[in-house]
């Protein structure tokens, strides 16, 4: 198997005295989608905040152990480098308000100041825009504010933005959480193409939609990494109790 | 009986509505009287002339108040200048930094200091600036005024961000966009509604002040650009021109209180135009 | 993504650390500012004032003799006339700031009387204490003498009584605006059990809503007596200017914010200009009281 592209290793992470995460070792191979699992509270959102560092906008956040992003030590690099490799999309869709639905899907360039030329951001744009598959529905208001279409365009405008950074990962948490069915059915379609081009991590409180899209599964309980599996074994035959209490519904 | 109970409650309860409006209308009374007599009067004051000539001495006609124009411009550009870049940049310290102890502090401050009486922060402005220079001037009048805004540009700016979402700043943050970057170009210009409203209402506060000028600004019969001397301004003119025994002066102090009434009004206006118009979604 | 150089790379890291360090540091110093203002306002306040305090002691509070040329600095006076006029301005607001207050936060809530009420507020709120001041000069001081000369009392016109009612309407805007929102934030459970048990609206008002909303209004007037404590220019203009311990409300008078704006720029001596401000340093930590007094009653209702 060649190199994985993302490594846990013995990481920790503490919010003040509070420990959120204990003792997570994972790989991740390129080019999967890798679903996480768990009832609320067990950590995982905090564990993919962990690895581009969002956790880290509480003052009280700390973090022992290591992450590798290829041979890279996520906690060695400046945030910011690490946040163009690693995209992110979050549970209610963020376009930002003041801008267009062009200058939303650029924005990472933009305001970190690197300088594109004209055809350059409008390669970019399109390019995106059809990755998240909004590009036939937005193409002729391109210029219009961002804020003015349905959820699940602008979750997927959020998608559009995140892969025009060219990430090599990509961080989902609860992407559909707050859409309705048939966005939610879009997206998901999305991840399928997406794959194909980045590694995808996405937290998810569904299980079904787990079993949809994702080829490994990891489920988390109050702060530890039960079981990590590749997502068929995990659903038929789990190894541990836990995991098999909460696939069966005996707790949320 | 009961029927007479019934009906002097249903009568109490009719009549308390009436009253409350009558006494409602009676307290607009005087704004109505002010306001009706300041256009009537003033109308007659404004001409070309009283708005470009300067005053002339008692008894010669034809004065103008056109050096308290220039100078109120002059103060309240001066103020603005002071009080905005610090008052949004301290708002925006508020927001992010809310629970820490320093922004707790700084935020009661800025709570008593938006309660201090004019008077007061005059002194202060003159024992600060007027003294040390050994003069009055504009500048101190300006720095005085800025003084009155910071506080509420502040409070202002901070309560505006506190609405914007979090998830908005961790959108920005999560591609890689440095944090300064993230709140001057993404989260300032999605509070620029309130903001600009806050701006504009304490402009409009400071435009009528008197009592902060009396020793700083002072007043000057002649037309001055020079921050360094005392300049005129409208509050100030019309309160000599008001306490003044000249009926000439009297009647041009309506005339500048129809200049300043009409200023505080176009800008009030402006601000609530601006709220609506720059209002963000989210 | 382009390449840079690892030489560019290093530039442009370190110019992004100091652009961050200079913005954090720009921020935190605004909000510091704020801090060292407030201070610096009191500080300087009291130690401008210490000649004055040294000279005249506790005398300068109880004192009736006000007498720059003799050196006695007493503000009996001052204190006396600051009070009677606050005090009278709040009992004559009170009816018109509760009865705005009910007309905009019970019976009117939205429609075009509300927009109507709401707008004089606004109005009366951003006219100028100069105009005021003046207004009060054209209409108010020669009606005030007219009901002197009927009682056959000295016809001044200006005087503690004027002041006081120029005062009363320049505060009901901010009194109005509490009240206000107190009346609005009243339960609509109370109020559905009150009609539920048969009462009328003004029985609410009156048994439920008022006394419910008591605290509030007291912080309404705790706000505005600290308002009315700083207000200078429209007092000034219409209160008689006379230092002296006034014995009834037609007696010209002065407050502490009067004396100091007509006094002030005349002060002759050191020690003068250290009695005024020390009368500067008393407005100061009063108007600062009942301003804290009316925020913790608002933010102890507000936790409830």
């Amino acid at each position: 198997m060649e190199s994985p592209i993302l490594k846990v290793e013995n990481f920790d992470a503490y919010f003040g005295t509070n420990q959120i995460l204990k003792n997570i070792n994972m790989t991740v191979p390129k080019n999967k989608v890798v679903a996480m699992m768990g009832p609320s509270g067990c950590g995982k959102t905090t564990f993919i905040r962990c690895i581009n560092r969002m956790h880290e906008l509480n003052p009280d956040a700390r973090a022992e152990g290591a992450i590798y992003l290829h041979e890279d030590n996520v906690y060695e690099m400046l945030p910011i480098i690490l946040r163009k490799r690693i995209g992110m999309v979050f549970q209610r869709p963020n376009p930002f308000p003041t801008m267009s639905i062009y200058e939303n899907v650029i924005a990472g360039y933009i305001l970190s100041g690197t300088k594109l030329s004209k055809s350059e951001k409008e390669e970019i744009v399109e390019d995106s825009l059809k990755k998240a598959d909004l590009w036939k529905e937005v193409k002729d208001s391109l210029h219009k504010r961002g804020t003015f279409l349905s959820g699940g365009q602008q979750q997927r405008l959020c998608i559009a933005r995140a892969v025009a950074m060219k990430p090599e990962v990509l961080l989902l948490d609860e992407p559909t959480s707050a859409l309705d069915p048939i966005s939610t059915a879009n997206v998901e379609d999305l991840l399928f193409d997406l794959k194909k081009s980045y590694t995808i991590l996405i937290v998810t409180h569904n299980m079904q939609q787990a079993a949809r899209i994702s080829e490994l599964t990891a489920f988390f309980y109050l702060g530890e990494l039960i079981e990590y599996a590749d997502t068929k074994t995990m659903f038929t035959a789990p190894k541990d109790v836990k995991t098999q209490n909460y696939i069966t519904g005996r707790f949320g | 009986m009961a029927k007479n109970k019934l009906n002097s409650r249903i009568f109490k309860d009719r009549i308390f509505v009436s009253i409350l409006l009558l006494i409602g209308c009676i307290c607009a009374l005087p704004l109505v009287l002010i306001l009706f007599f300041i256009v009537k009067q003033g109308i007659n004051s404004i001409s070309l002339q009283f708005l470009t000539h300067l005053p002339k001495p008692v008894g010669e006609k034809g004065g103008g108040v056109l050096n308290a124009i220039v100078g109120s411009l002059m103060l309240i550009s001066m103020a603005a200048v002071i009080s905005i870049p610090i008052g949004i940049l301290g708002g925006i310290y508020l927001s992010e930094k809310k629970g820490t102890k320093i922004a707790n502090l700084a935020r009661s401050s800025a709570e008593i200091l938006q309660g201090i009486p004019s008077i007061v922060i005059g002194i202060i402005a003159y024992l600060w600036i007027v003294k040390p220079m050994g003069h009055f001037s504009a500048l101190s009048g300006g720095i005085a005024l800025g003084f009155m805004m910071l506080p509420v540009i502040l409070r202002t700016t901070e309560e505006t961000l506190n609405l914007i979402p979090n998830s908005i700043k961790e959108a920005s943050l999560a591609l890689g966009v440095p944090y300064y970057k993230t709140i001057l170009r993404i989260i300032l210009p999605c509070g620029i509604s309130g903001i600009m409203s806050g701006i504009i209402i304490s402009l409009a506060r400071v435009a009528g002040e008197t009592a902060p000028l009396l020793f700083t600004a002072f007043g000057n019969p002649y037309l001055n650009t020079n921050i360094n001397r005392p300049v005129q301004s409208l509050p100030l003119i019309i309160f000599n021109y008001a306490t003044s025994p000249y009926d000439d002066w009297k009647q041009q102090a309506w005339g500048a209180s129809f200049v300043l009434l009409s200023f505080i009004l176009i800008i009030s206006v402006v601000a609530k135009f601006v709220t609506r118009r720059w209002r963000v979604q989210f | 993504m382009k390449i840079e150089s690892a030489k560019q790379k290093q530039a442009s890291d370190w110019r992004l650390g100091i652009a961050e360090k200079i913005f954090n540091s720009l921020m935190s110093n605004a909000a510091i500012l704020m801090i060292i203002l407030l201070s610096g306002i009191f500080i300087t306040l009291l130690y401008s004032s210490i000649p004055s305090i040294k000279q005249s002691g506790l005398g300068f509070i109880y004192g009736r003799v006000w007498d720059p040329v003799t050196n006695q600095f007493g503000g009996l006076s001052f204190l006396v006339g600051t009070i009677i006029t606050t005090f009278l301005a709040l009992i004559i607001s009170f009816p018109f700031s509760i009865s705005l207050g009910l007309i905009l936060g019970e019976y009117f809530k939205k429609g075009i009387v509300s927009e109507i009420f709401k707008n004089i507020i606004e109005l009366m709120a951003g006219v100028p204490s100069v105009i005021y001041g003046f207004g009060a000069l054209y209409f108010l001081v020669p009606a005030i003498r007219h009901i002197e000369t009927h009682l056959g009392v000295p016809a001044y016109g200006v005087g503690i009584l004027t002041a006081s009612i120029v005062l009363a309407i320049m505060i009901v805007p901010y009194w109005a605006s509490v009240a206000r929102e107190v009346i609005n934030l009243a339960p609509n459970d109370l109020k559905e059990a009150s009609y539920a048990l048969g009462a009328t609206r003004f029985e609410l008002i009156r048994y439920i809503i008022l006394p419910f909303t008591r605290s509030g209004i007291l912080a309404g007037m705790m706000l505005a007596l600290g308002r009315a404590l700083g207000e200078t220019m429209a007092v000034t203009m219409v209160i008689g200017n006379n230092n002296v311990l006034p014995k009834g409300i037609f007696d010209p008078s002065n407050t502490m914010a009067s004396v100091i704006a007509n006094e002030f720029t005349e002060a002759t001596s050191d020690l003068y200009l250290s009695a005024l401000i020390e009368i500067a340093l008393l407005l100061f930590v009063v108007s600062l009281i009942f301003n804290l007094l009316g925020r913790q009653i608002i933010k102890r209702m507000a936790s409830r």
